[in-house]
């Protein structure tokens, strides 16, 4: 296994404040965090932590005020938005709590989009989206629109929609914040299947048994990096598959 | 991104909300449509001006009567020219110049006609020569011409217009038949055909009759109305209105500023309606035309709302790679697309509404109006739709998605 030039994500000295002057808000105090390929990393910490901006930072929806954010070695703060939207479509995949699927959009076509984007011919992009839904067990709801279905199922089809474009990182946001236990548990199984297959994955989340699932569990509080626990190696298995590999 | 792409996803889009896109649509329609309309109605008016006008004939031309001019004598040592009459002595005299075939001096009244007392109706009366017919484009469906000599006998003897005769004679035959005018008999020697509405009043509410006979019993001896001038060709209009003036000019002894008759051709009069007709076309044309304006602000008005709705659907397509400017494509494309539909449906609505008779009038579709329509409610749509799809795509992706 060769590992990579370029770390994934590099944040260095990150501060990102909203607003100006009296009413300024420091939501990140300088925050810098390098992710490997193939890692799988829990960003845990309360609301109002600062979570989230590194997560707007991250997915290149938002710019940082000060420090450099690069991904796959490509220094964000030079480019304007046409192509912060291409390096979104092309490195990123994004999986919300709140699935954000566009309604009335078959789930092929919802997984399409991204590739339609990226100008992908007609008949590869069926092919592609086809595999993904396939791969997060989804093949036989294709046509299905999203009121049709389930939280977990809207959910798989949003994981599917970030997998299509084969991007360098997932960003899962609160993925499980809107699923019952058990579709959590599916979906969880889905990203570690991910993982175990070699995808990068950033999770954002406030569930400790959600941050079980990774291989290393970064706390923020207050805009800052307070714990940065290692619980595997990122070139193994995700713990939880290695726990049932054992116990089987 | 392929355009037929961001084409389906228009299309999605406006089919989301099919009731809003269809009112949209409509304010379009009706501005199209009522463009294409008016223009059809203008046109068709002016046309039937014209026909009625060149019905006229084009080689003959009328010479009226007028009050003469008092501007004309401010600055000149001769004192105000007395208006002189036309008199049938000019008309003679205009016989006599080159270019000229025939002439025809007439005098107009309005008198009741009746049979007996039981039905009578008001008609305008001409008394004149016999080659009036001829000048004037007339027909006789039946019976004869009066004659010259009835003309220097002072014949009573009428020319029925065909409305005037079936509301006097109804289905019975009128030749030879008696009718009073004034309580004075004329003999019925001929009927006029039909000339239908010139868009005037009817044509064929008239009554012709010998000059002598209508001046001696009715009018008296006082100035023609006009004299209608043959020339002998259309090609020789201008140069016999240009004998004309010099001979009443000298007749009368007057200069142009001061002439007490005004010459009028076919072709004189035909540009001074068709341009008074053009002026009322263009006046509702802009009316219209206001009309597709408001319903391009409509678009913007529609367009606004839509994104608005539609903030986190712009935001999860942004995060997942639409570019500002697939964003952009996208919203103009709907907003044009419901101009360029509504567009459509107007000139199919109004072309089929320019197959019904508005106010007596036939509108005629004027080609150019059809693509003019069109393009104009492509362009309402492109700058309309503009200012909303720059909204969508300057949204900020981060907080679009926030957006709830």
């Amino acid at each position: 296994m060769t590992s990579a030039p370029y770390p994934v994500i590099r944040l260095e000295s990150v501060v990102k404040v909203y607003g100006a002057g009296q009413a300024a808000v420091q939501a990140l105090r300088g925050v810098s965090l390098d992710v490997a390929e193939r890692d799988y990393v829990a960003i845990m910490g309360a609301s109002g932590s600062g979570k989230s901006t590194m997560m707007n930072i991250i997915g290149c929806l938002d710019v940082p005020t000060e420090g450099k954010f690069l991904i796959d070695g490509i220094d964000t703060g030079y480019l304007d938005e046409q192509q912060l939207a291409v390096v979104r479509n092309r490195k990123i995949g994004f999986v919300f709590q709140s699935f954000n699927l566009i309604p009335r959009m078959a789930a092929l076509h919802n997984v399409e989009l991204p590739l339609s984007y990226r100008g992908v011919k007609h008949a590869e992009r069926r092919s592609r989206a086809e595999a993904a839904l396939h791969l997060v067990g989804l093949a036989d709801r294709m046509n299905s629109q999203p009121k049709q279905l389930s939280g977990g199922q809207q959910q798989r089809v949003a994981v599917a929609r970030a997998l299509v474009t084969n991007p360098s990182l997932i960003l899962a946001d609160e993925p499980t914040g809107n699923l019952d236990s058990k579709a959590s548990r599916d979906l969880m199984g889905v990203f570690d299947q991910l993982n175990a297959a070699g995808r990068t994955i950033v999770l954002i989340t406030h569930e400790a048994d959600v941050a079980a699932h990774a291989k290393r569990v970064i706390q923020v509080q207050d805009g800052r990096i307070v714990a940065d626990r290692r619980v595997a190696a990122p070139d193994v298995l995700p713990p939880l598959l290695t726990q049932q590999a054992v116990s089987s | 991104m392929s355009a037929a792409q961001v084409l389906r996803f228009a299309v999605a889009g406006l089919s989301a909300n099919k009731l809003r896109s269809a009112l949209t649509m409509l304010g379009i329609l009706i501005g199209v449509g009522s463009v294409i309309l008016v223009v059809a109605v203008g046109n068709g008016s002016s046309q039937s001006v014209q026909n009625a006008i060149s019905s006229l004939g084009a080689s003959s031309i009328t010479v009226l009567h007028t009050e003469g001019s008092a501007a004309g004598s401010t600055s000149s040592t001769t004192a105000f020219a007395e208006p002189q009459n036309l008199t049938v002595q000019d008309a003679e005299a205009l016989a006599a110049a080159p270019g000229v075939t025939a002439v025809s001096p007439v005098v107009d009244t309005s008198e009741t006609l009746s049979i007996g007392g039981t039905s009578d109706t008001d008609v305008s009366i001409t008394g004149t020569y016999p080659a009036y017919l001829a000048s004037e484009n007339d027909t006789l469906s039946a019976g004869a011409d009066f004659t010259t000599q009835q003309v220097n006998s002072a014949a009573n003897v009428v020319i029925l217009g065909s409305e005037a005769a079936s509301d006097l004679f109804g289905t019975a035959n009128p030749i030879g038949g008696s009718v009073l005018v004034d309580g004075i008999p004329f003999t019925v020697v001929g009927v006029l055909a039909s000339k239908g509405s010139s868009g005037l009043g009817s044509a064929d509410n008239t009554a012709i009759a010998p000059l002598t006979s209508v001046q001696d019993q009715l009018t008296g001896f006082g100035s023609l109305d006009d004299v209608i001038v043959q020339a002998k060709s259309s090609g020789q209009v201008d140069t016999v209105e240009g004998e004309i003036t010099a001979i009443l000019n000298q007749r009368h002894d007057e200069t142009a500023a001061d002439e007490d008759f005004e010459v009028l051709s076919a072709s004189s009069i035909l540009s001074t309606a068709s341009s008074a007709s053009s002026t009322f076309t263009v006046l509702l044309a802009a009316i219209a035309a206001i009309s597709l304006l408001v319903g391009g602000i409509g678009i913007t008005n529609i367009m606004l709302v839509t994104v608005t709705e539609r903030t986190r659907e712009i935001g999860i397509r942004k995060a997942i790679g639409a570019t500002p400017g697939v964003i952009l494509a996208q919203f103009i494309t709907e907003a044009t697309l419901l101009s360029l539909i509504g567009g459509v449906l107007g000139v199919v609505v109004g072309v089929l509404g320019t197959r019904f008779q508005i106010d007596g009038v036939k509108p005629v579709v004027v080609s150019f109006s059809i693509p003019l329509a069109l393009g104009f409610s492509v362009l309402v749509g492109l700058i309309f739709g503009g200012f909303p799809a720059n909204r969508a795509a300057g949204m900020r992706p981060a907080d679009a998605l926030r957006y709830e």
